[in-house]
């Protein structure tokens, strides 16, 4: 056998609760161990080994100009990019700011504002650099991790599936909440990789994997308002952890 | 001796969860300058919240921090059910306890076992450590990973949770359910029991230090959601007067706000705060295995937290071990309320230590104003404290060995950078 294939974790603006999930994989953790070299990743070992990396993950968004220089080195470092979760995926919960400007929040936030060094919005890193692959969620499926893992040492493609919450509503044999109940769910235009947990705890859900392939938000939107929802909470319900994604981003523009 | 200037630096601290820095220096033996440094890119969380309404804080806050969402939950649904008038009692109050010693457990078997213990038993990571300690190891993961079953069951998943909410849970589990834990728990208690006698015998590095130690206190019970703020130098004071006694200032090396007390200083929260100040409430048992141990009475040695963690693992075993048994499945998965606007301010103890919010709410129940102090930004001042005092004698060690050393102190503290980053907030001085 080769050499163990080399694992890198990287993050930026975020919880590290997507970097988390792997150390959330109990049962798995020693194996990966035994997989692969875990050759940075701070969270987890004081050990660095230097690149280059087979796999690099990335977790978090750019938000400042450090961030922004340091994600193209971080590039070069890994054959493989993956980013893990909204913030890396859509800029996160803190691309909420990109609509009012850093300026502005920083000042609410901290006393001395010149202390600090952030940017304007808060992007994903697909936005910076390219990348081999984006999984989604906020957070992301650990067993999904997994997959996209093993993936690409078996040097094929994830099988991720890109269908809505809907799908697994059904296969989880859910009696939709928004037909039976009215309850305003995201779930016909986020993508899968949840288990549709919210609709299963009686709630509706409010898009932490980010929007499906070829969303239909301004159906759903019409659709809310139909519900009761004003226009402004139609707009936040569509803007939480992957607002500034572009589908959910535009919903602004199509709630008239 | 000559003015030789030495530095210590760790540029990124591992084995922490966030980005943090640790800078040293001396000179002529004496030293100079100690700086633990947060970099964490800020996330600006209190200005994100205004404008959003009631209901989503929950679910907003948790995103602060991936390993103690549930302490985030906690603490803002006190905070705006105090705004409401709800107190929310009975089985609801209990699954509360039960999702929350969940975190515990999970939280605190991360940092002992995976973060901390490494350095005690000179590993970088306890991956390397899992070679010659594997049963300890995979021990600790099957701990740690009932700890997440329970948050999992309750909240429907172990990061950012989705089921709790204002008034209580979007939906409760059956009795059945529940019990179905059981024999996990059971287990899980078992193994914490053997993995406390084992961290119990660990060299610990001899310092002491007469600590101001802060935490919650209730009448009957080891503290969680509820209770006043004591310490043991005299402090008692409700949730509503945190701002009154803590003052944050901002310092110009760190993007998390340190915290005092007003004429005091620094002070530690935590684990050790909290087995110090409420010993008398953990389950007989656990007592009895700290005396078994040796487990000092008070402990004011920062290196000995890894002791207390798991010692409170116990505990939340014991805890959940009740709650599952006297469980009776609520009528209502959450009380009724009404929303109204006004100021609620609530304290709960997450795993690093008091987490205090407070929000000011409009009459339709949207958010005007926000602040968050969480525990490792009141421990940040704490930890430099404790570096500027240990570093006289931790420099005579070789640098290597000072250094790792060094992280180690910073570790006691379990420090959560991503959490102490995001808050940080403080409305702009008076004038």
């Amino acid at each position: 056998m080769g050499r163990k294939p080399r694992l890198a974790v990287f993050k930026f603006a975020s919880c590290d609760g997507c970097q988390l999930s792997l150390l959330d994989l109990e049962n798995e953790l020693l194996a990966i161990g035994e997989a692969l070299k875990i050759a940075y990743f701070l969270e987890a070992s004081r050990r660095v080994l230097r690149g280059p990396y087979d796999i690099g993950l990335v977790e978090g968004s750019i938000s400042t100009p450090h961030d922004l220089e340091y994600i193209k080195e971080v590039r070069q470092r890994c054959r493989k990019l993956v980013t893990i979760g909204a913030c890396a995926t859509a800029g996160g919960i803190q691309a909420l700011r990109n609509w009012k400007g850093s300026a502005e929040l920083i000042k609410y936030v901290y006393p001395t504002p010149e202390y600090l060094e952030t940017l304007d919005k808060s992007t994903p890193i697909s936005e910076h650099v390219s990348v081999d692959f984006e999984l989604r969620g906020c957070p992301i499926n650990k067993y999904q991790l997994l997959e996209v893992i093993s993936a690409f040492l078996a040097g094929r493609a994830p099988n991720i599936p890109n269908h809505s919450v809907c799908v697994e509503c059904k296969l989880n044999g859910n009696v939709c909440i928004m037909v039976a109940k009215g309850v305003p769910c995201l779930g016909p235009v986020t993508q899968a990789g949840c288990g549709a947990l919210c609709p299963s705890y009686s709630r509706g859900c409010y898009g932490c994997y980010g929007p499906k392939e070829s969303a239909n938000t301004a159906f759903l939107s019409k659709h809310f308002i139909r519900l009761g929802m004003s226009k402004e909470e139609t707009i936040r319900f569509f803007h939480q952890f992957n607002a500034w994604a572009s589908e959910f981003r535009k919903v602004e523009k199509e709630v008239v | 001796m000559s003015e030789k200037t030495r530095e210590y630096k760790v540029d990124y601290l591992a084995r922490v969860e966030g980005e943090g820095a640790l800078y040293i220096k001396v000179r002529g033996g004496e030293v100079v300058d100690v700086k633990f440094r947060i970099f964490e890119p800020p996330r600006l969380f209190e200005a994100i919240l205004i404008g959003r309404m009631y209901h989503e804080i929950p679910d907003i806050t948790a995103r602060i921090c991936g390993i103690c969402p549930i302490a985030y939950q906690m603490s803002s649904v006190h905070a705006i059910e105090q705004i409401f008038g709800v107190s929310v009692g009975g089985p609801l109050r209990e699954l509360r306890r039960l999702v929350y010693c969940g975190e515990w457990i999970e939280s605190h078997f991360l940092h002992a076992f995976l973060l901390h213990l490494p350095d005690f038993l000179g590993y970088d990571d306890a991956i390397q450590m899992a070679k010659d300690h594997p049963e300890q190891v995979k021990t600790a993961l099957r701990v740690k990973k009932i700890g997440n079953d329970i948050v999992a069951l309750l909240g429907g998943r172990e990061v950012h949770p989705i089921n709790v909410r204002v008034g209580g849970f979007y939906k409760v589990p059956t009795k059945d359910r529940l019990y179905h834990l059981k024999n996990d728990l059971k287990q899980g208690k078992q193994l914490t029991i053997q993995l406390l006698e084992w961290v119990s015998k660990l060299d610990f590095p001899e310092f002491e230090l007469d600590y101001e130690f802060v935490s919650l206190k209730h009448p009957r019970e080891y503290p969680q959601n509820e209770g006043l703020i004591v310490s043991n130098r005299g402090l008692e004071i409700s949730a509503d007067e945190f701002e009154e006694y803590f003052i944050e200032e901002q310092v110009q090396h760190s993007n998390a706000l340190h915290t005092y007390i007003k004429g005091r200083g620094s002070y530690m929260v935590g684990p050790l705060a909290r087995i110090n100040l409420n010993r008398d409430m953990l389950y007989d048992g656990v007592r009895e295995m700290l005396q078994q141990v040796g487990f000092p009475q008070p402990c004011i040695n920062p290196f000995m937290s890894i002791i207390a963690r798991v010692a409170e693992t116990l505990y939340a075993f014991e805890e959940s071990l009740r709650i599952v048994d006297e469980y009776v499945e609520p009528e209502r998965p959450a009380v009724e309320y009404e929303v109204k606007g006004g100021r609620g301010c609530a304290c709960t103890e997450a795993p690093r230590g008091i987490l205090y919010h407070r929000y000011d709410l409009s009459p339709d129940g949207k958010v005007v104003s926000a602040k968050i102090i969480p525990p490792t930004a009141q421990n940040q001042k704490r930890i430099e404290d404790d570096l500027r005092i240990m570093a006289p004698s931790i420099i005579k060690l070789p640098r290597q060995k000072a250094v790792w050393r060094f992280e180690q102190a910073v570790r006691n503290y379990d420090p959560c950078i991503s959490c102490a980053t995001h808050f940080l907030r403080f409305e702009l001085d008076e004038e």
